[in-house]
């Protein structure tokens, strides 16, 4: 495997718990509490950023908040060009007239989201659905936006925008990869 | 690691990381058919051909549901209704369903080997949902989902098959699987229903059912085919009962817990007693449930499997 030129930091350690914190305050904000507040992170670095989103949001309010884990790759609409394996979604609340927030790491295409907001009507009836992301890097192909956004980056189409979690990478931050050569 | 394989055939010669993903992905199905909406659009535009050469009710159905809970487009064809009964061969009849553009068959048939043969002369993905006393993949793989929900582990479990292992392809499908997974097996039964083959799978063989509760961890009690019961290949279904039935009475007597599975039908009172088959000891319905899970599974990883293999 070729080695990735990092090309830029975007975000550093201090930085991703900085604006984790400024997501969870413009949720409480903007839902004007916990009342009904449900988070679901989407597979696979949607979900230990949902579950920081809810520590945040249960440190500040002192209220639990249910969380939840969605898998989208039964939902993908190329799967068959790839082989995704599907990890399991565990949503163990009624989301029924909840105001659920989607959380996931990078705003690309829309697709995932797309395909997000389709696997969580299967599981029942929001009263809303607002979508968080770490990184909005443009380039959409699907009338999607997020109504939550850690930075916006303006990117180019064969860059990669990486977000490493000490959860699944053992470090914090967000890196923009060059394009590789020919692309 | 990536699901390769374009038919699923046999359990045998099927790797542990092969079937431990098909497994692991089989749970994450389960959890599908526990929604409120227990429904995927993952297949959508894969069209599937269940073609039955054979009485089923219990695997067609399941292969059914896992069809239609993927959202894949499904033909059902079985022979009794067919143009089989004027002579088709089985060629011929595949050849027909697949120049209407399937891009999945799944096939029982009597003939051991038909998958085969399928498999050879089709461009679409086999899978066999049964071929003769060879093989029902399948079968054993929800067998498997279901022993490890239940004991969370198959290394080192001792499965006792019990029955007419002879004519069962639920028999060496679980052999194989199982053993590749670490089980220990153990087959029971009359030596007429015993293949002469059996002692070259180097397992353990008994005639001796409590031997073999003693023994196991898990039961799996085979259906007893009554249409072999002409053959004489044991003196009456009354005796079977009395030496290979399996009864609550010779559970106490062990003086243990024994999980009991059963690849149904069941004939309650001949290999198994009507009570026992419904009772704590009984896992044969997570066995149906699970069925649709394992078949969803396999769906789904041939369906993609395929589709990356036309891609390179």
């Amino acid at each position: 495997m070729p080695e990735q030129k990092v090309k830029a930091e975007l975000i550093d350690e201090q930085g991703l718990e900085r604006t984790i914190t400024r997501l969870a305050h413009e949720i409480l904000e903007r839902n004007r509490g916990t009342e009904k507040l449900a988070v679901v992170g989407i597979r696979t670095r949607g979900a230990p950023l949902a579950a920081r989103i809810v520590r945040k949001i249960e440190a500040l309010e002192g209220k639990r908040i249910p969380l939840g884990t969605l898998d989208i790759t039964m939902y993908r609409d190329d799967f068959r060009r790839k082989i995704p394996m599907v990890r399991g979604t565990d949503i163990p609340f009624e989301i029924d007239d909840m105001n659920v927030v989607l959380v996931d790491d990078v705003l690309y295409t829309g697709r995932t989201a797309r395909a997000a907001l389709d696997a969580l009507m299967d599981f029942g009836r929001p009263a809303t659905v607002q979508l968080a992301v770490l990184v909005d890097r443009g380039h959409r192909e699907l009338p999607i936006r997020a109504d939550y956004v850690g930075k916006n980056v303006p990117t180019s189409i064969g860059e990669e925008v990486q977000v490493r979690l000490k959860e699944q990478d053992g470090e914090d931050c967000v890196l923009l990869i060059a394009a590789e050569e020919g692309k | 690691m990536e699901f390769r394989r374009k038919h699923l055939l046999e359990l045998q010669g099927m790797s542990r990381e092969e079937l431990t993903l098909i497994l692991d992905t089989a749970e994450t199905f389960r959890e599908v058919l526990e929604r409120p909406i227990p429904k995927v659009p993952t297949l959508r535009a894969v069209t599937v051909a269940n073609v039955f050469f054979e009485p089923s009710t219990r695997t067609r159905l399941s292969f059914e549901l896992a069809e239609k809970r993927l959202s894949a487009d499904l033909v059902s064809f079985s022979a009794a209704t067919s143009s089989v009964l004027k002579g088709e061969t089985l060629k011929d009849t595949a050849r027909n369903i697949e120049a209407m553009k399937v891009d999945m068959v799944v096939i029982r048939h009597s003939a051991a080997g038909a998958p085969h043969f399928l498999s050879r002369c089709l461009a679409a993905s086999v899978i066999n949902a049964g071929d003769g006393c060879h093989e029902h993949p399948t079968q054993g793989l929800l067998d498997m989902m279901t022993l490890r929900h239940k004991f969370g582990r198959l290394e080192g479990l001792k499965v006792a098959i019990v029955g007419d292992i002879e004519h069962s392809r639920v028999a060496r499908s679980n052999l194989h699987g199982l053993r590749t997974m670490g089980a220990e097996v153990l087959l029971c039964g009359p030596s007429t229903l015993m293949p002469v083959e059996a002692e070259r799978w180097g397992v353990a063989v008994t005639h001796d059912l409590d031997e073999a509760i003693a023994w196991a961890d898990a039961l799996n009690v085979l259906r007893i085919q009554r249409e072999r019961q002409a053959a004489g290949l044991f003196p009456s279904l009354r005796e079977y009962h009395a030496r290979f039935g399996v009864t609550r009475r010779r559970l106490e007597r062990a003086g243990k817990e024994v999980t009991i599975l059963h690849p149904g039908p069941i004939n309650r009172g001949v290999e198994i007693e009507s009570d026992l088959a419904d009772s704590e000891f009984s896992v044969i319905l997570d066995q149906v449930t699970n069925g649709v899970a394992v078949r969803m599974a396999v769906l789904y990883l041939l369906a993609g499997a395929q589709g990356a293999l036309q891609g390179s």
